[in-house]
């Protein structure tokens, strides 16, 4: 059964609906941050620094200021003293973040550094005053291996006083010696996942537009949180919330990268004042790979104890992460959830962790989908290693230590409340897709040919949609317009989410309209409410509580009127397809084009009591802490030994996301996820060189899966319904956690008669051969 | 730096303009014409974002110079639905299929793929996934763009629209 945002009959949720985005996307109408253009708008470049680690001795902007049409060359002297503060809603001004000059001042941190900016007519003339602009750079030794980080005489930040930017445990391993003595079995590995980066295909980028006149500041942004946007700006440079406006139609993909202010973006936002013109910054590739931010590169000691029958005994991880030099935020605390989330969707009687985030000169690391991800890679990486040492099949090995259903809820050793999912259904769901024993009997008789194929499993649990401080909260305003046709506001914005569509659909069956009567309007700061973005996993449930509060309200307001002019009472009107009907009378009814003309024009007729308008503003606030999702990743494979190839056979996921509002936005939200998952577990490397170069800052050297690459991917859904509204639950995050685990474990499966231990990223033909050649 | 004239036909409207020669005819395209259906995921000429139909072949505009589309036919995406909005089987089949998510990459897909049907109307799933590697896609995991691929190529051989 779907459930519908505010009780009307459900017609759309639920159904595969075409997405209203697509018109203007797929004809070249979509507006995209570069698609904005103002009278007098000049063009911003960046100058960066190309060493990992140096003094900036002096900065020479004369002969770049002499070019023509360059306007104006700020350097951290001009910049950075226009700071008031710099604090995400999210952290709170309470965290210690890491300080973020705006721009670079006195030394630069990484390959990529902004050291001076640059503002002239057109971006050709920004990027060849940027070449003349003089850095008096001293080079100093660079912390680039992070593993070697916390013991480097070198510092990072010389105020911090340590590489490392802090610490967060758990039980230690001291409390959990008993359990590791008394074990029967006890596995450990250190596992090992390489830098790679959200990389949407449209990078960062603002046009920001001062009025001096006024004191208001106009920003088009690239952003998944335009309101977070607004409130960051208005923080950094101490202007009214109200003076600035912040919209974004279009977002070309975030996926993590575009839920925070970045160094790069608040250059802009201070230098708007100063041009007093508007001023476009848009990031071209090399640049998003440079200084955009990365994710992943980690690696952990991770060890596990099993009892004689293989049941998990203990859990430990000892996890290391790699934030750069400019992490945004704060990365302890969700460094901390790697720890707290080990455990994952099994019975774990003990567990303990220690997360450790470390400063280096390279690029800082930013959110990317599930930042966390890293818990389901060691944790099912693992256990599949465990089970080859202990020789059982790592589908049985799972299968004795999956969470089962009349467990729940459940929590794990590390206090995290696992309710409404469904682990081992959607493991076997996932296994019965796939054929198991069918695949082992293919992959023997392979063997025998000397082929060698792989099958690996993933099961992970996700925290989505928090339902605390600022994340905790949406808020909607529905206008019925006095033709009848509606407008759903709400804070939202496309980001390739589907969420106009998602809300069109809850907003259509929540009062009963037609689809096509139903628009929204989205990522404007000075039109909708504010609201915590896309980020989290979060849209498709708080959204779905905003839409129910807000239509519940109208409702109530329709049917008062329908009841009053038809006189029928309001428990016999029925609302659907754009018309207020009496039940069992269907020819007596009104349209919404009638009602919303007594509600405007004819205030009078109105019922006692029942307002003038069909308007309505409602928040909604979580009604959970967190909704928890699960899902099962299955993927075969076969492996050239001797090329190191890897060719991707079947992909399955099975998921319980609950009910499903579009399953085609759900299908698609899972495939884009998992193939991100593969281009990490087998392509993308956000790579360096020992001295801190980058040397990944092309799309010929970081390799995006392509679709030449990627399996067909099947979709099995359970629905378990979360306690939010809908029973909805997040999707937006799962497929990136899932997807890495199951490539590796598909790989070291099919590599298995050659006796090696898979236990770093990316598998890249190089990687697969020396592995074999060393076996 | 000298300006050079150019003369050509966008989208079936001529176009005459002086620009420089390092002007690239992505940002001809976007900044002159005002057409920013053309989208730039790389400037360097391996994403696709940006491909455009110059004399009916399937072209990266961001490794293209204006100049040297001078006298040329080019079509973006802007051109490819008919006057009143009736889109094409390609992009029909993109929206029918979930082709699309935030449809940054999308023009260079349709742009590319309306090239790749005209000329192999009767196209295998591999020659399919061949055509399209040359387009980066970093939301939908090809999955439906490799459905639409499949369904415009039926259409077409049913003889509808195209």
């Amino acid at each position: 059964m779907t459930g519908t945002a505010a009780g009307g009959a459900a017609r759309f949720i639920g159904a595969r609906v075409h997405r209203v985005e697509d018109a203007r996307l797929l004809t070249g109408r979509g507006t995209f941050v570069d698609d904005i253009s103002l009278p007098g708008m000049l063009h911003a470049c960046f100058v960066r620094s190309p060493f990992a680690r140096a003094a900036i001795r002096a900065i020479d902007t004369s002969a770049a200021r002499g070019l023509a049409g360059v306007q104006f060359v700020f350097t951290a002297a001009d910049l950075n003293p226009g700071v008031k503060e710099q604090w995400h809603t999210s952290m709170g001004p309470g965290s210690p973040e890491t300080p973020r000059p705006p721009l670079a001042e006195g030394e630069a941190r990484f390959a990529g550094d902004p050291v001076a900016l640059v503002i002239a007519e057109t971006r050709y003339v920004a990027e060849d005053a940027a070449d003349l602009v003089e850095v008096d750079y001293d080079p100093l030794p660079a912390v680039v291996d992070y593993a070697e980080a916390e013991h480097a005489e070198a510092l990072v930040h010389e105020s911090h006083g340590s590489n490392v930017i802090g610490e967060i445990a758990g039980l230690s391993p001291s409390a959990l010696e008993d359990v590791f003595a008394a074990a029967a079995h006890v596995v450990s590995e250190t596992i090992h996942q390489q830098a790679y980066a959200p990389v949407p295909m449209e990078g960062r980028g603002l046009v920001v537009d001062y009025s001096g006149a006024t004191g208001e500041l106009t920003i088009y942004a690239a952003t998944q949180v335009p309101h977070e946007v607004r409130l960051f700006c208005s923080r950094l440079l101490g202007l009214p919330e109200h003076r600035v406006r912040v919209v974004m139609r279009d977002t070309g993909g975030g996926f993590g990268q575009k839920v925070m202010v970045q160094r790069d973006e608040m250059c802009l936002m201070l230098a708007a004042p100063m041009v007093g013109t508007p001023v476009k910054w848009v990031e071209d590739r090399r640049e998003n790979l440079l200084a955009a931010g990365k994710s992943r590169q980690e690696h952990a000691d991770v060890k596990l104890a099993f009892d004689v029958d293989g049941a998990i005994q203990g859990a430990y991880i000892d996890f290391v992460q790699d934030c750069g030099a400019y992490p945004t935020p704060w990365p302890v605390t969700t460094s901390a959830a790697v720890g707290m989330l080990f455990p994952g969707p099994y019975r774990v009687p003990r567990a303990g962790f220690t997360c450790k985030a470390i400063y280096t000169n390279t690029v800082g690391r930013s959110a990317y989908r599930g930042p966390w991800q890293f818990e389901s890679l060691a944790r099912e990486v693992v256990l599949d290693i465990s089970a080859r040492r202990m020789g059982v099949d790592p589908i049985e090995l799972r299968r004795r230590n999956l969470l089962r259903r009349d467990e729940l809820p459940y929590t794990n050793p590390n206090g995290m409340p696992y309710d409404s999912i469904s682990p081992l259904e959607t493991f076997e769901q996932a296994l019965a897709m796939l054929g198991y024993e069918a695949f082992r009997r293919e992959q023997a008789e392979a063997r025998t040919a000397g082929r060698h194929l792989g099958v690996g499993v993933s099961n992970y649990v996700e925290p989505s949609t928090p339902g605390y401080g600022y994340y905790g909260t949406e808020a909607a305003t529905i206008r019925v317009e006095p033709s009848g046709t509606v407008n759903v506001y709400i804070a939202g914005g496309s980001t390739g989410n589907s969420i106009e569509t998602t809300v069109v659909q809850m907003a259509a069956d929540a009062l009963g309209v037609k689809i096509d009567d139903v628009n929204t309007i989205q990522g404007d700061t000075a039109v909708t409410s504010f609201g915590a973005g896309a980020a989290g996993s979060r849209s498709g449930s708080m959204t779905a509580g905003a839409v129910r509060e807000t239509a519940t309200v109208l409702r109530e307001r329709i049917l008062a009127i329908a009841a009053h002019k038809l006189e029928a009472d309001t428990e016999d009107i029925e609302l659907a397809d754009s018309r207020a009907s009496v039940r069992g009378a269907p020819a007596t009814g009104l349209s919404f084009a009638e009602l919303a003309a007594l509600a405007y024009f004819e205030p009078g007729s109105l019922p006692p009591g029942v307002p003038a308008g069909l308007e309505a503003s409602a928040r909604y606030t979580a009604d959970a802490p967190v909704i928890w999702v699960n899902a099962t990743h299955v993927c075969t494979c076969e492996v050239d030994a001797t090329t190191g190839h890897v060719k991707l056979s079947r992909y399955i996921v099975s998921e319980d996301c609950g009910p499903m509002i579009n399953p085609d936005v759900v299908e698609g939200q899972i495939a884009g996820g998992t193939v991100q998952g593969i281009g990490g577990a087998l392509y993308e490397h956000l790579a360096y060189d020992e001295d801190g170069n980058p040397i990944a800052t092309t799309f010929m050297d970081y390799l995006l899966p392509t679709a030449t690459e990627v399996p067909v991917i099947e979709y099995g859904h359970i629905e378990t319904p979360s306690p939010g509204p809908g029973g909805y639950k997040g999707v937006g995050e799962g497929g990136a956690i899932g997807a890495p685990p199951a490539v590796v474990n598909a790989v070291a499966d099919a590599l298995s008669p050659f006796g090696v231990t898979v236990t770093r990223l990316p598998l890249s033909p190089a990687q697969i051969v020396a592995l074999v050649d060393q076996s | 730096m000298g300006e050079v004239p150019v003369h050509l036909t966008v989208n079936g409207r001529r176009r005459e303009e002086t620009v420089e020669p390092r002007l690239t005819l992505a940002d001809f395209l976007r900044d002159r014409c005002h057409l920013t259906g053309t989208h730039l995921g790389c400037e360097h000429g391996v994403c696709g974002a940006c491909t455009v139909l110059v004399d009916g072949a399937a072209v990266r505009s961001c490794l293209m110079f204006a100049v040297q589309a001078d006298g040329a036919d080019v079509t973006t995406i802007e051109g490819v639905a008919s006057p009143d909005g009736d889109l094409s089987t390609v992009q029909a089949a993109f929206r029918d299929c979930h082709g699309l998510q935030c449809g940054f990459c999308t023009p260079g897909f349709v742009m590319s793929v309306t090239a790749f049907l005209r000329d192999n109307p009767r196209p295998t799933d591999e020659q399919i996934r061949e055509a399209l590697s040359g387009t980066l896609c970093r939301c939908t995991g090809y999955q439906g763009i490799l459905k639409a691929v499949r369904q415009a190529a039926d259409a077409g051989q049913r003889g509808e629209r195209s």
